[in-house]
């Protein structure tokens, strides 16, 4: 049975291939579920501003792994911080609070994807809902190991031996955020924020995120970077229109 | 012999022959053995009209089964006892030798390198990932930890293992004969990706290990 | 011995007025307990040998999709090519399954509660209602060690050894259910094994008919009784590190966690405190039981009675003193290591006086190469290999190189498959007339042994040459590395042999269950034996005999001056007197 539900899946991405890989984590407009339309048609638009010297990021001995480091033009490093033009990237931001009591949500059908290529993840940082498939996709040509450990929920440990390999798992309970780590390849790192409500999302290269579909309310914000914590500002959504809320990390 | 792998460490050799040695003794009892039971399956067949000895034994006989194997097995042991005392006792550690600390935790081995002061636990210190370098005829010495789990530092061609226990160092020892490159592997167990777990060897010349440590001090080291 | 005993004696056998789930299903009858044991463990030896096809289609195409895989679920095989977690499972489960579900069970469940009280003179066990419950204790720990492959994360795959810390650490393994499973039907599993060891060690100390002496003892029971002393001290020690495991993984202890204060090498020299004298609970059975059957087939006694006997008792003893070798290269001291090797090596002597005992019995013997001989010849020419390999391994400074290869690998298949096995099918086919009232068929039998022995050693010989280039074991992929690239074709003729030697336990199945219904009726005593067992009609009736027999003589009275007969059964009261016929033998 589970078997059957999983060939479908896969087969849904297959057609969806080479979709954008934010997936599933990208807001309300991508949980596909025709039942779950969103509660209301209210959205906060952002930015994740950076201000001082962004750390150097390290860089990785990927000498001993010939096959991801030929993907990598200059000298690889591990993309903690991203700053562009004072912007800063892969920041997780959430509605934390403020959504109206006892409102249920649908996990999306399709799939949040996670890529290992030239032994990096990408995206580092991404949203599921809780119950929505996680597929991790293997697009190196050697072994990687995937190691989820949650603090309040069981967690996972799989391979992938083989280019091309997916593998589908899901999380049961939310939490802001799940450490995924590489164990081959020690500097490999991702971190997925689990919420029961679609209301997530991703700052990219700019720092831009948008979160929509939310109904009127007034909300408690949540930021989170791997290297710079949390951050947390209070948005109200009025008239089903468009809210903004700003955000600003510092290397202090 | 191709048997084995290519030898590549001081003691490969002595370990080889201690292996070919046990290799001619059980050589020979095992084609005595085997062609005993076959003379005696073949010649003692039954056959119509012959009936079996009545014999329950031989005390000479089995004096000399015991004796035999016993002064083989302890001399096999008290040759071993030696060469094992080289290469694993802890107080026949060679002096002179270059010093590493290798920490293997699921599934990489990081090695880390004393650096040109060559002292370990100082500022210069540099690791590397599953790649072990060394210089050729001089000792090194690998302090030698785990993380995680249990695995196992194995270096086929120089004839070590000894395996990584978390929470303990233990001290390995092995002198390269030869440069060139040769694979380091986990023999124990670890994990889903255990088999993935290996390393490189190489093994540089005097000068050009002494090169290799300096140029591995710039910040870009590795690449 | 007991009047109790006596009076509970059935007049006629099937006449006893039990019901049907009192005299196979709840029974408290030793022999239908034994044959329960070996439908259980026969079905496992399936399981087991199952798992290592599949272990070495990996090995031999690694990477490609197993025929069948895609029935597997994704988490083991997706799309048919095993996972490497999966395999894990696979290697440990193999290892589980045959060690303490297949082989164990069949020397320990299956011939010592056939073979003991038959063999004594006995009517029963001394306590037939805990060996019922030895046996009904083992099920529910085969059901949860089958389990475990069902459960999220799968199957334990720190190897059968579970080896800490990764067998007590469920984030570094990926197994939590999986390994709990494993522990909790281990100790379960081991509660069985001790109710049974309490049992046959009572049995024979108590119940031994009047003139079985001790050295009239046959020694398939004299290595029974020895390994059910083994078994009672050795099991205890494997569940108390299991449940200190289990309390590892379940309770938030550190026993073996080393970041917490815990040692890992505690692991370890528990579970080989335990684990040496059970890979002589593994062998000592079908040593004694390969000693009867050689007897039989060579028409001729034991060479050397006696120090057979000794040499049993003098392993049980030194068995637990070698623990250490499995530990030469774990970090344990290594002037341990030196003491473990000398230990080692002594215990090869009582091995060779065995292996020497026994050419010493064919020697001049007048031999018939019945089915069940011919596996004991094969068990014979096989431990020899097996025994002789153990040296290099026993020689610490080789064991750096080979410790954790197919060399160990190959020699520990060479004692409990070339060993233990062969036994177990000699053992099955000699009392399977006995058990069941019918002969199996010699034919299927002969082609069973001819196509096992060539196959077996095309399996597992080829693997001292793995073990020799330095091939680790328990690797998923040996095409990782370069310099075990050349011994791909070594890996995959292995693979197809063991496509073929699980191919030729069909007529094995075949014979077995063709028997039971087609074979020819069995005679009281098919072998011209002498044990008592053979006094009693085919199959043995509830309570066995009718009147408790005297023993006159030892088991081996073969071709004895005394009487015409080539045999001599240890009840039949002869006069002393030598028969004045021509001289014996040539």
């Amino acid at each position: 049975m589970r078997r059957f539900v999983l060939c479908v899946t896969l087969a849904g991405v297959a057609c969806g291939g080479g979709g954008e890989q934010q997936g599933g984590a990208g807001g309300a407009e991508a949980g596909a579920a025709p039942a779950a339309a969103p509660l209301g048609t209210g959205s906060i638009t952002g930015a994740m501003s950076f201000s001082g010297t962004a750390p150097e990021n390290p860089t990785i001995d990927m000498a001993e792994e010939a096959e991801c480091r030929e993907k990598h033009a200059d000298i690889p490093r591990d993309p903690q911080v991203v700053v562009t033009d004072g912007m800063l990237a892969d920041v997780f931001v959430y509605v934390k609070s403020g959504l109206p009591e006892g409102a249920a949500f649908t996990a999306p059908s399709t799939p949040a994807v996670l890529d290992q290529d030239g032994c990096l993840y990408r995206p580092r940082v991404l949203g599921v809902m809780v119950g929505q498939d996680l597929e991790i996709r293997n697009s190196d040509p050697l072994q990687h190991n995937v190691k989820a450990v949650p603090a309040n929920q069981r967690g996972f440990n799989i391979s992938q031996p083989r280019a091309g390999m997916t593998t589908t798992r899901s999380f049961s309970a939310p939490e802001v955020m799940v450490p995924l780590e590489c164990n081959v390849h020690g500097w490999m790192n991702a971190y997925v924020g689990v919420l029961e409500h679609p209301y997530f999302a991703t700052s990219g290269e700019d720092g831009s995120f948008s979160i929509t579909g939310l109904p009127d309310g007034t909300y408690e914000l949540e930021a989170w970077h791997e290297k710079f914590g949390t951050q947390t500002v209070s948005v109200t959504v009025s008239g089903g229109g468009a809210a903004t809320a700003e955000f600003a990390f510092s290397s202090q | 012999m191709g048997w084995l792998p290519e030898s590549a460490s001081t003691y490969a050799s002595d370990i080889d022959l201690g292996f070919w040695v046990i290799t001619v003794i059980v050589g020979i009892a095992f084609v005595v053995v085997e062609a005993a039971l076959v003379l005696f399956l073949v010649r003692y067949r039954a056959r119509p009209g012959r009936r079996a000895a009545y014999i329950h034994g031989n005390t000479t006989a089995e004096v000399i089964w015991t004796a035999v194997p016993a002064i083989t097995v302890v001399a096999i042991g008290v040759w071993s006892a030696g060469l094992w005392s080289e290469i694993k006792g802890r107080d026949n550690f060679p002096a002179d030798a270059v010093h590493l600390a290798i920490e293997a935790k699921q599934f990489e081995w990081n090695v880390t390198y004393p650096g040109p002061d060559g002292q370990l636990g100082t500022e210069d210190d540099f690791t590397r990932r599953n790649a072990l370098e060394i210089p050729v005829n001089r000792p090194v010495v690998v302090d030698l930890t785990a993380e995680d789990v249990l695995h196992s530092f194995f270096v086929p061609a120089f004839r070590i293992k000894q395996d990584a226990v978390p929470g303990m160092t233990i001290p390995v020892w092995f002198e390269a004969t030869k440069t060139g490159e040769f694979e380091l592997a986990c023999a124990e167990l670890c994990g889903n990706s255990h088999y993935s777990m290996k390393g490189r060897v190489r093994v540089h010349t005097a000068e050009d290990y002494e090169e290799w440590v300096r140029s591995q001090s710039s910040p870009e080291a590795g690449q | 011995m007991t009047t109790a005993a006596v009076a509970e004696r059935p007049t006629a056998a099937g006449h006893d007025g039990r019901s049907f789930i009192q005299r196979y299903i709840f029974t408290t009858d030793h022999k239908i307990i034994g044959i329960q044991f070996l439908f259980m463990s026969l079905l496992f030896l399936i399981v087991g040998g199952l798992l290592a096809l599949m272990m070495r289609w990996q090995l031999g195409y690694p990477g490609q999709p197993m025929p069948g895989g895609g029935m597997l679920p994704e988490t083991m095989a997706p799309d048919g090519i095993l996972l490497p977690e999966f395999y894990n499972s696979l290697v440990t489960m193999h290892g589980t399954f045959m060690v303490f579900f297949a082989i164990m069970p069949l020397l320990v469940g299956v011939f010592a509660n056939f073979l003991i009280p038959l063999k004594i003179g006995a009517p029963d066990m001394a306590f037939p209602r805990l060996n019922m419950a030895s046996f009904w204790i083992a099920v529910p720990a085969g059901l949860l060690m089958v389990a475990g492959f069902f459960v999220e994360g799968g199957h334990a795959g720190a190897g059968w050894t579970a080896y800490a810390p990764l067998s007590a650490r469920p984030d570094l393994s990926g197994v939590s259910l999986g390994q709990i499973f494993w522990l909790l039907s281990l100790a379960i599993l081991g509660l069985s094994s001790i109710l049974g060891s309490m049992n046959y060690i009572t049995t024979v100390v108590n119940m031994r008919a009047p003139g079985m002496t001790w050295f009239r003892l046959p020694l398939s029971i004299w290595s029974l009784f020895i390994t059910a002393i083994l078994v009672l001290l050795a099991i205890p020690v494997l569940s108390g590190a299991a449940i200190m495991l289990l309390f590892d993984q379940t309770l938030g202890t550190h026993f073996f966690n080393p970041v917490e204060g815990g040692q890992p090498l505690l692991w370890q020299h528990v579970f080989w405190f335990f684990g040496h004298p059970e890979v002589y609970i593994l062998i000592l059975p079908a040593m004694g039981m390969v000693s009867d059957i050689i007897s039989n087939g060579s028409r001729k006694p034991v060479f050397g009675y006696h120090s057979m006997v000794f040499a049993i008792i003098a392993i049980a003893f030194l068995g637990w003193i070698v623990w250490g070798h499995h530990m030469f290269q774990s970090g344990m001291n290594p002037m341990l290591g030196t003491t473990f090797m000398i230990s080692t090596l002594v215990i090869a002597v009582p091995s060779a006086i065995k292996t020497f005992n026994w050419l010493g019995t064919l020697w001049r013997g007048s031999i018939h190469f019945h089915t069940p001989m011919l596996n004991a010849i094969g068990f014979v020419a096989m431990f020899v290999i097996g025994g002789l390999s153990g040296i290099y391994m026993a020689t610490t400074p080789v064991d750096i190189f080979i410790h954790d290869t197919y060399f160990i690998v190959a020699h520990l298949h060479y004692v409990l498959f070339g060993g233990s096995l062969f036994a177990i099918f000699a053992a099955i086919y000699f009392w399977y007339p006995k058990m069941f009232g019918r002969m199996m068929s010699e034919r299927l039998g002969k082609v069973h042994f001819v196509l096992t022995f060539i196959f077996y050693n095309l399996v597992f010989f080829p693997m001292h040459f793995l073990g020799m280039g330095g091939h680790m074991r328990r690797i998923y992929d040996p095409t990782e590395y370069e310099f075990l690239q050349p011994f791909q074709p070594m890996n995959r003729f292995i693979t197809v042999s063991v496509f073929f030697l699980v191919a030729a336990q069909v007529p094995f199945v075949v014979n077995f269950f063709w028997s039971l219904f087609k074979g020819a009726p069995a005679s009281e005593n098919p072998w011209k034996d002498n044990g008592l067992e053979w006094t009693v009609s085919s199959p043995a009736p509830h309570g066995n005999f009718a009147e408790t027999p005297t023993v006159y003589h030892g088991p081996y009275e073969f071709s004895s001056p005394l009487v015409d007969d080539d045999y001599l059964p240890q009840s039949r009261a002869v006069d002393p007197q030598p028969r004045p016929a021509p001289a014996a033998g040539d």
